[in-house]
């Protein structure tokens, strides 16, 4: 009966977060890239939590406490400022969003 | 029993995290996303992270993600065109991506001492333990969490207040 090496956690987390890289760089789609970048903040968590039982500590538990609070502040000043786009430019398509650029 | 649960959950994971970056349809990595999330919670319930897991469940596959299928539904966000993808990106973004797993995967093996984690050893997540630390050693930053919970209301509603007239 022996556990799971500690190691593992984190190789899955850098699978998670380089999956949430790939999607934040190839996807046209600001909704997918926007839950790219929650995918992301779900394998830092995961670090954190395994860290935390490496150390026997409850700080990291309290990290990721946080980082889930500032996803939930991300997540409601992102997705209003995308209604506001596409209210204003009708497609969700970043590329057609390029005024900035020029 | 560890292990099986272990790579039961992570190869979820995996799976789904997979699903969101190809899927072409925002609806469906979105319920791709719930399901990393929920298979991330069983990981962190593995992980004597009681609190941690609810509030994941709670938070994030409960009220960041109904948000998201929200607003989908209300733009009525359709598949995404293939088109106007870089050549280069295609061919070498899949191996380039092995490769820096497996250099990633390998420091970590190398670097780390190789502690197991076992169910049931660590009993340090539970509500209690974190409240205490988040009331006593935390306050200050829990404090101004409060204030930034409060900043992105207020930026929320202005927004949604300009697209409205």
């Amino acid at each position: 009966m022996s556990g799971v090496p500690l190691s593992w956690y984190l190789i899955l987390s850098a699978v998670l977060f380089s999956l949430g890289i790939a999607g934040f760089l190839f996807r046209k789609n600001i909704i997918t890239i926007f839950m790219s970048i929650e995918l992301m903040l779900n394998a830092v968590n995961l670090s954190f939590i395994a860290f935390s039982y490496e150390l026997k500590q409850v700080n990291g538990h309290i990290f990721a406490f946080f980082v889930m609070v500032v996803a939930a502040a991300e997540a409601a000043v992102g997705l209003a400022i995308i209604l506001t786009v596409f209210k204003n430019r009708s497609t969700l398509n970043v590329d057609e969003v390029n005024s900035m650029k020029y | 029993m560890d292990v099986i649960l272990f790579l039961i959950f992570a190869t979820i994971a995996v799976v789904c995290a997979i699903n969101v970056v190809v899927q072409t349809h925002p609806i469906s990595s979105a319920v791709s996303l719930i399901g990393v999330m929920g298979s991330l919670a069983v990981l962190y319930l593995l992980l004597g992270a009681e609190f941690i897991a609810m509030a994941q469940i709670i938070v994030y596959a409960g009220a960041i993600m109904v948000l998201f299928v929200f607003v989908i539904m209300l733009l009525n966000a359709g598949a995404e065109s293939k088109r106007g993808r870089s050549l280069v990106a295609q061919l070498l973004g899949f191996p380039l991506l092995i490769a820096f797993l497996t250099l990633v995967s390998f420091l970590i093996q190398r670097l780390l001492p190789g502690t197991m984690a076992q169910f049931g050893t660590f009993k340090g997540g539970t509500a209690q333990n974190i409240g205490r630390a988040l009331f006593t050693t935390y306050l200050l930053p829990f404090e101004v969490t409060s204030v930034l919970i409060l900043i992105a209301i207020l930026g929320a509603i202005v927004l949604a207040r300009k697209e409205l007239d």
